[in-house]
């Protein structure tokens, strides 16, 4: 199956028989750095970062919010990566890596959501602000929701397979399109902002915060990841 | 080649004249859409005249979502999808056809009926313009973008909704611009901003959205 | 000129046929036969292009078909299994429509004389029987002439034995011509004897 073209050993792990074992490290790896990334991130957060002068402790959800958001969006272009080279060179193990990245991209999305939601009322005033990236955030649930239907609703697996990768790659071209509208929209309708990054001053222990626990988000994607990879590798070959 | 887009849009309409039911559909589905607002949110007249651009680029949205499930299941059901895909023409020609003929059959009418809504909205003269422009350029590439999706759920069970989840974000730009460019004129302010962008999205999506949906009509009907 | 290499069928997880090599000249014909569920259908759409075998090559000519596409497609007609006519249309009206789309341009006499050699009746497909609808598909083949491979799926199914017999001429001339046809068929035909055998194991 594995063919053997100029790059011999990067296709040697494009079989899922290799890769599985790879997964597994990779996935005890990352774990055990999403752990200490968490608890780092959580301690400079919570504990050693200092209050916002105008938003008091309530702003320190923030820490999830961003690193939630930024994740959400990585993580969709990177399922589009892996359906891009699923579709250009049909390898099997490219479609089971972006199948495997859509649970938990919608999570970090739905994370955003909320916590955006818990940031916002003590902001705000209200659980929902229509936002221009609280709804691009939204929109960006449905794309990452109908990724996961689409999936779910196709029986035939080189259909399935296909299919969603297709779908991936549309919404990875749509994502800047939709962001920009909704940007456009929100400054039509004069909307709230819930935005920290546009605040005059940024402690270096809040950017480090917010650092830390981005990285710990990726860190656990990448661990959910390959045990979900392996998963479906194992059910299947 | 344009005698293949020729033949294949002519049949579509042919087929649409001898099935009338399929045009009612979508019109009326948009025209009951738009009535049902006034009785769900009141008609004090100023909110509807806020609320019109809104609620009319919804309903053309809605109906559009609705008809797309008709464009290729249809073909795909009797085998003359199948022969398309084998035809002189390349598949991208042939899907530009068939979203080209459901725009004339399911976008246009809402174009010109969309006025009559705007009356039951008392929607200010200058701005009927503007609002059969935004839909004359968005509803074509409602019917373009929206073919993406009814490719990749043909024949699938809980299509209708399926489909409607899948083309409704990359609706929302031109959802956005459209009912925008609206606003902006009852604003008093130049809507040719959004118009353009309008134009461009449109010129994009012709050019692109057609192969998207031939590469999905070749993984569907494997 | 149509060269299938090494070609693998796996639908659904379970493996239908394969590796199967075949090829197929000018004037040839060849049966597909096997047992129901052993993928001749399946053969036959990845002949077309329709489908992508799970491993080996199909070329026209020498080119990948994946790679020509319409290129290809223009030089072969496919009856597969649904009969391919709308029900709205007249059976005239589908097959000049079909004609068209296949990149021809046939005159009505043409089609009217077609379909009159099927003994096909002018009136909306939805008020025809399934034989007479199946004869309307088949009256293309009347017009299809210039293209070089036929790729027919059980041509003969439910068929009077005037219309076999119409179909089975329209096979010789094509043969004779130069072109090349390949059919499945469950029932026996009086074509048998001058095709070559591909069997399926399924």
């Amino acid at each position: 199956m594995t063919t053997q073209t100029q790059n011999i050993r990067w296709f040697w792990f494009s079989s899922p028989a290799t890769f599985y074992p790879l997964a597994g490290t990779i996935a005890r790896v990352a774990g055990v750095l999403a752990a200490a990334l968490t608890v780092a991130g959580l301690y400079v957060g919570f504990v050693v970062a200092p209050t916002d002068a105008t938003q008091g402790e309530a702003y320190r959800i923030i820490y999830i919010h961003v690193g939630a958001a930024w994740m959400s969006m990585f993580l969709y272009v990177v399922m589009a990566f892996w359906s891009a080279v699923g579709l250009a060179m049909n390898v099997r193990l490219a479609f089971i890596l972006a199948r495997a990245l859509a649970p938990t991209g919608a999570l970090f999305t739905f994370i955003a959501l909320w916590t955006g939601s818990l940031w916002g009322k003590p902001t705000w005033g209200t659980w929902w602000v229509w936002d221009a990236r609280l709804t691009s955030e939204l929109v960006l649930l449905f794309l990452y929701f109908g990724y996961l239907a689409l999936q779910a609703a196709i029986d035939e697996r080189r259909r399935s397979d296909r299919a969603s990768a297709l779908l991936a790659i549309v919404g990875v071209v749509n994502v800047p399109i939709i962001y920009y509208s909704v940007q456009w929209w929100n400054t039509l309708h004069q909307g709230a902002s819930v935005s920290l990054t546009r605040s005059p001053s940024m402690a270096k222990t809040m950017l480090l915060g917010m650092l830390l626990m981005a990285l710990a988000f990726w860190a656990y994607s990448i661990a959910v990841t390959m045990i979900r990879a392996r998963c479906e590798i194992r059910e299947n070959e | 080649m344009l005698a293949i887009a020729r033949t294949l849009i002519g049949r579509d309409l042919l087929l649409a004249l001898r099935r009338k039911s399929d045009v009612a559909t979508a019109l009326l589905f948009f025209v009951i859409v738009a009535s049902l607002f006034p009785l769900g949110i009141g008609a004090e007249p100023n909110q509807l005249r806020a609320v019109a651009p809104g609620v009319i680029w919804v309903a053309a949205l809605l109906s559009s979502m609705l008809s797309l499930a008709r464009l290729f299941a249809g073909d795909h059901a009797d085998g003359t999808l199948e022969q398309m895909l084998l035809g002189a023409a390349p598949l991208g020609v042939v899907v530009a056809a068939k979203a080209a003929a459901h725009w004339m059959v399911s976008g246009l009418p809402l174009v010109l009926i969309a006025p009559l809504i705007a009356l039951q909205y008392d929607v200010a003269a200058p701005l009927y313009g503007v609002l059969a422009l935004s839909l004359l350029l968005g509803t074509p590439i409602l019917s373009i973008i929206g073919a993406i999706g009814a490719a990749l759920t043909l024949g699938l069970r809980g299509g209708g909704v399926l489909l409607s989840l899948l083309v409704l974000p990359l609706y929302v730009p031109v959802l956005i611009m459209g009912a925008g460019a609206v606003e902006m004129a009852g604003a008093g302010l130049a809507a040719d901003g959004q118009l353009l962008l309008l134009g461009a999205f449109l010129v994009v999506a012709a050019a692109f959205a057609p192969w998207a949906t031939a590469a999905a009509l070749r993984i569907s009907m494997e | 000129m149509l060269e299938a290499a090494e070609i693998e069928c796996e639908r659904g997880g379970r493996k239908l046929f394969g590796p199967l090599s075949l090829h197929l000249a000018g004037g040839e014909l060849v049966r597909i036969a096997g047992p129901n569920g052993s993928g001749k259908t399946s053969l036959l759409r990845i002949l077309c292009g329709l489908l992508e075998p799970t491993a080996g090559t199909v070329r026209w000519r020498g080119e990948r078909i994946s790679q020509l596409r319409e290129e290809y497609s223009r030089h072969l007609v496919y009856l597969g299994h649904a009969a391919a006519v709308k029900d709205e249309l007249t059976p005239a009206e589908n097959l000049g429509i079909a004609c068209r789309l296949a990149g021809l341009a046939p005159d009505a006499h043409a089609v009217a004389s077609a379909l009159e050699a099927f003994a096909v009746p002018d009136m909306p497909v939805r008020k025809l029987s399934q034989g007479q609808r199946r004869r309307a598909a088949l009256a293309r083949l009347s017009l299809s002439q210039s293209a070089p491979l036929w790729l027919l799926d059980e041509p003969f199914a439910a068929l009077d034995a005037g219309s076999a017999a119409h179909t089975e001429e329209l096979v010789r001339r094509q043969l004779a011509a130069g072109g090349a046809v390949l059919y499945t068929t469950h029932q026996p035909s009086s074509l048998d004897s001058a095709a070559r055998l591909v069997e399926l194991a399924g």
